[in-house]
């Protein structure tokens, strides 16, 4: 035997086993650029997620440490800190109640509008090629990258011109306008949620439903819908949150008049126009909750409902 | 019958070509070529997936060519099954009979029948997650002949499966077809499958069809 099988790298380095050209890298330095890779991916994304949680823990501080400051002063100490809480306060607030209750609904009406109106141009723009779809494509885009105070101003012009003006005394300025102006923002990114979700179903599956002889509305219902419950969850949910967190239409095409259009980050802006902070951060608490909870609600539900239907029937 | 009389198909810059076939009434024709020669583009174009260009398609002597594929009546059985994700294997058998409102203890006559004849009785209740290759094509197969369908088309249905499963499906669909009598197209590379099923055999070549 002369083939070099036992030193392959000694008489054919060229086409010896996978090890003919040596090493790419020693065990040692292999292990650790591995683990370097990864130190450097969890540093660089790691500074974004401290920054969300380092904002929350000093919302969640600055409460703490008025509410100790206020227990040092009041000769009741933490009864009263306990009876005087900010956030207690601010819940026992007839205008705050107001708000909470308007964001509550709002929102909630506005990602149901979002989603009747993404489902079909997310479905359509998904599935069918037509002249200006690009176009549209564009369009839906700009309510994404519009500073919001423009859409707010833009919405109180449109509101100028017939037919639009006919319905201008009962909703600019008016608690209709709250809902326009979130359902203005909140709808793109819905439509971008079921758009993708859309493309991501295998469109073979309708043309089979189409070829067992159904029409378009019953492959689309029975077929590509169900399929999309997921990403219509996740659309609500991204539409909900979104609502919550608009500011600059409502205070423009809304306006911020308190028991009337005043929202919960109307409130945040309210009360830091008369220097109540305390107040401020309290609302802001607030709100974090109620993204929370909407956050774990929805995942909750659009888990155990996933599970529904794969689990429907365990593998034996 | 299968019958398509100069059928000109256009795929973006791909195009077949002057296709014409004849598969009479009963018969299992396998439509062979590599891959990209445009055998799933014909499928398409017989089924009414992909528009012709110009030529003729007749199915069991109706001409077919302008008709929707929801009127073609052809039993569909895609490359990998494409089972809808949220219906049961009893909800997929039941379908082309749900959309042609066929009554209830029809409808479950037809699902215990066709279950039978595809051994997945046992599977009825379970959505497809958990299925393996071979339960999906039966289901996908049973899902296709529910509504007593004139013309089976199969695209590569044995593709994705083990050698062993793949001889089980084979000897189904040749028991399938002896006993509904369909007229059957299964498009298929594989040489073997061709050899144990196939009564005509065609072969897609740059676009143009050739009879062996």
């Amino acid at each position: 035997m002369t083939t070099g099988d036992a030193h392959p790298r000694e008489t054919s380095p060229r086409v010896g086993g996978p090890d003919a050209w040596g090493r790419p890298h020693s065990p040692g330095t292999l292990a650790l650029s591995n683990r370097l890779f990864f130190a450097a991916l969890a540093i660089l994304g790691g500074t974004y997620v401290v920054l969300i949680v380092a904002m929350l823990a000093a919302d969640a501080a600055f409460m703490l440490q008025q509410s100790w400051s206020r227990a040092m002063r009041d000769p009741a100490g933490w009864q009263s800190v306990l009876a005087h809480n900010p956030m207690l306060t601010a819940l026992r607030d007839p205008k705050i109640q107001y708000s909470i209750w308007l964001s509550m609904i709002s929102c909630t009406v506005t990602a149901i509008l979002s989603c009747l109106v993404a489902v079909p141009l997310g479905y359509l723009m998904s599935r069918t090629r037509f002249a200006g779809r690009q176009l549209l494509d564009a369009i839906l885009d700009i309510p994404v990258v519009l500073p919001p105070l423009v859409i707010g101003l833009s919405l109180l012009i449109l509101f100028q011109y017939p037919p639009w003006s006919w319905t201008a005394r009962s909703i600019v300025y008016q608690v209709p306008a709250v809902i326009v102006a979130q359902w203005a923002v909140a709808s793109a990114f819905a439509v971008r949620t079921m758009k993708s979700t859309f493309d991501h179903i295998d469109p073979r599956c309708e043309q089979v439903a189409i070829s067992l002889g159904c029409n378009r509305l019953q492959a689309f219902a029975w077929v590509a819908f169900p399929e999309a419950t997921r990403g219509l969850v996740t659309a609500f949910t991204l539409a909900w949150a979104r609502s919550l967190g608009e500011f600059g239409p409502l205070l423009i095409f809304a306006g911020a008049t308190r028991m009337k259009t005043e929202v919960l980050s109307t409130t945040v802006f309210l009360e830091m126009n008369v220097g109540n902070i305390e107040a401020a951060v309290a609302v802001s608490l607030l709100m974090v909750m109620a993204a929370i909870v909407v956050l774990v609600i929805t995942r909750v539900w659009g888990a155990s409902y996933e599970e529904t239907i794969s689990g429907h029937t365990p593998h034996p | 019958m299968i019958e398509m009389r100069q059928v000109c198909i256009r795929s973006g810059a791909f195009q077949l070509l002057d296709i014409s076939l004849r598969i009479p009434t009963a018969g299992y024709a396998v439509l062979m070529g590599r891959t990209g020669s445009g055998k799933t583009t014909l499928l398409e174009g017989i089924l009414g997936l992909r528009p012709v260009t110009s030529g003729q398609i007749e199915l069991c002597g109706i001409d077919v060519t302008a008709h929707s594929p929801a009127l073609r009546g052809i039993g569909y059985v895609p490359q990998d099954g494409a089972l809808f994700a949220r219906l049961t294997v009893e909800e997929h058998l039941a379908f082309a009979l749900r959309v042609r409102h066929v009554p209830a203890p029809r409808r479950k006559q037809r699902i215990a029948e066709l279950a039978a004849l595809l051994g997945i009785t046992h599977l009825l209740p379970r959505t497809p997650a958990g299925l393996s290759g071979g339960e999906r094509q039966r289901v996908a197969i049973g899902r296709a002949l529910s509504g007593q369908p004139r013309v089976l088309c199969l695209d590569e249905p044995l593709s994705a499966l083990d050698s062993q499963t793949r001889s089980e499906i084979c000897q189904l669909l040749r028991n399938i077809q002896q006993q509904t009598q369909v007229t059957t197209l299964h498009v298929t590379h594989n040489h073997d499958e061709a050899e144990t099923l196939a009564d005509h055999r065609f072969e897609l070549i740059d676009g143009r069809l050739h009879t062996q």
